[in-house]
């Protein structure tokens, strides 16, 4: 699966890295979101999945998804 | 309340009133009107104070999709926006708290200049200063024999020494901004009152503001007093931002602490298995987002207007018109979670709405998570036999606040 973030929508929630902090992290000086890894393996897709239907600033994107899930 | 729409209004009597009251004898659940709403349509006007009549959305999918909307606003200037109380005249020289009440891209580029410290790493980094706070409260409680009053005691200190910590308030002071904020966030509160409180505080934060130019330290508010150091941020702003946080940092975590523990209270077995839990376990982590989805504080409502027609639903909100998203309903919607109405701490509640959704979802989200994880898990630990020392029936409950908990939370052990 592919991710991708948008930093500027980013609201710095953090709900990113607490459901997949492998994947996603927060850049120290205003907690905006960075990726620590655009293709995480399949057993990660769930958790990955959660955090872009939890992120309330619809910031991430995991290809093969539109919209978002619950 | 009066109805400022004549009585020739055939529809007058069809739309309800809001705010609307919970069911006699239950605390815990949202107003029984809601739900019944809830079934019959995403969205529908209700009629307010001053007799406008704003969409009230009920249902989960909708309330996401409307708070997550640019088209949206949060700005209580702009016509339409449905008013919890009169609006103050300090609204014309923008909004006395900051960037709560402003749009993108405004909001945005105030909220990120106070993020840092809310980080994730940050906020786990504050741990072990929170559970010493914690321990300490609870061994100066465990020095009395009779009973005392959690709120006083326990609740209310707890965060307001850690948002204190992380400002760079001088806790000594708590008294006079525990007192400011109550007044601000009670719903009955005058115009005047509110107004006088808000003045009080912003006076107060921009004395700080002015010492930590002189003199900084290690904290938020002396970071915001470098930026007007720099010329990017206007001094007014800056001590409007520490009045949101200050307030925004202890009156909701100080509630959630004491309503969590009535909860688990009159929920024993689930409490017990809490008890047993280990200090970081999943089982803690999912009782916290339980208990905001459940207990959902922030009750009410947000306020929003639209500044473009919006459809949805079947409905078209259309500019101008205001709109109330009240995510105490959505959080018992059960299309979104199995048996709403039944505390659970084992489900999986993290979808919940308690902080909102959308740009203006809590910036301290993780800290009131962090500082809920350490109370919850050691309180009743270190507690065991705490219980109530009243009876349930002489509990009262803060249906007057924008902040719903209780006033006091008289316990023993
Ligand atoms: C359990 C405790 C808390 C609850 C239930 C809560 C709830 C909320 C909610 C519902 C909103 C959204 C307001 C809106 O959409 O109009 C919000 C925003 C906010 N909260 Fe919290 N909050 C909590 C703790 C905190 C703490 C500890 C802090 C700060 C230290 C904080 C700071 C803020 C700020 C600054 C905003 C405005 C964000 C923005 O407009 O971008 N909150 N909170
Ligand atoms: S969940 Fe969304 S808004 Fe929050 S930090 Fe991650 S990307 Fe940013």
């Amino acid at each position: 699966m592919k991710v991708t973030v948008d930093q500027e929508s980013c609201v710095a929630s953090g709900q990113c890295v607490m459901t997949a902090a492998d994947v996603f992290d927060q850049r120290d000086e205003d907690g905006i979101v960075e990726l620590l890894e655009d293709q995480p393996t399949e057993d990660r897709a769930e958790d990955v999945r959660q955090a872009a239907a939890l992120c309330p600033a619809r910031a991430i994107r995991v290809e093969g998804q539109s919209g978002f899930v619950r | 309340m009066t109805s400022t729409l004549g009585s020739a209004d055939a529809n007058a009597a069809e739309v309800p009133e809001y705010p609307m009251s919970r069911a006699e004898g239950c605390p815990f659940d949202p107003p029984p009107q809601l739900r019944t709403m809830q079934r019959e349509a995403p969205l529908r006007r209700v009629r307010l104070w001053d007799g406008s009549t704003p969409w009230l959305v009920t249902r989960y999918d909708e309330q996401r999709a409307l708070l997550a909307d640019s088209r949206i606003s949060s700005d209580p200037t702009n016509p339409g926006y449905p008013a919890p109380a009169p609006v103050s005249d300090e609204h014309s020289e923008g909004s006395p708290v900051s960037f709560i009440l402003m749009d993108d891209p405004e909001h945005a580029r105030l909220r990120r200049m106070v993020t840092a410290p809310f980080t994730i790493k940050r906020v786990e980094a504050m741990r072990p200063f929170v559970q010493r706070i914690v321990d300490e409260r609870i061994d100066e409680m465990l020095t009395a024999d009779g009973p005392v009053d959690l709120v006083e005691a326990f609740a209310l200190p707890v965060p307001s020494l850690v948002i204190c910590q992380l400002l760079g308030v001088p806790y000594a002071d708590h008294d006079f901004f525990q007192r400011n904020s109550k007044v601000i966030v009670h719903r009955d509160s005058t115009t005047e009152q509110r107004n006088a409180a808000l003045g009080a505080l912003a006076e107060y934060l921009d004395g700080l503001v002015g010492r930590k130019l002189t003199d900084p330290g290690e904290d938020l508010l002396s970071d915001l007093a470098a930026r007007v150091e720099s010329g990017e941020l206007p001094r007014r702003e800056a001590s409007r931002m520490g009045v949101l946080l200050l307030i925004a940092g202890h009156e909701t975590t100080a509630n959630m602490i004491a309503l969590g523990t009535l909860a688990l209270l009159e929920h024993p077995r689930q409490l017990a298995e809490l008890r047993e839990a280990g200090d970081d376990s999943e089982l803690v982590a999912s009782t916290v987002e339980e208990l905001l989805r459940y207990l959902h504080i922030t009750h009410n409502g947000r306020r929003r207007v639209a500044l473009e027609d919006v459809e949805i639903a079947d409905e078209v909100i259309r500019a101008g018109e205001g709109v109330i998203v009240p995510n105490d309903i959505g959080n018992r919607d059960p299309d979104a979670f199995a048996e709403p109405d039944r505390l659970d701490i084992r489900r999986d509640a993290r979808h919940h709405m308690a902080f909102g959704f959308g740009v203006h979802q809590c910036l301290g989200q993780p800290l009131a998570r962090m500082e809920l994880r350490v109370v919850y898990s050691t309180l009743y630990r270190r507690i065991p036999t705490l219980r109530l020392a009243t009876d349930r029936e002489n509990i009262s409950f803060k249906h007057d606040g924008s902040v719903y908990g209780v006033y006091e939370l008289p316990v023993t052990w």
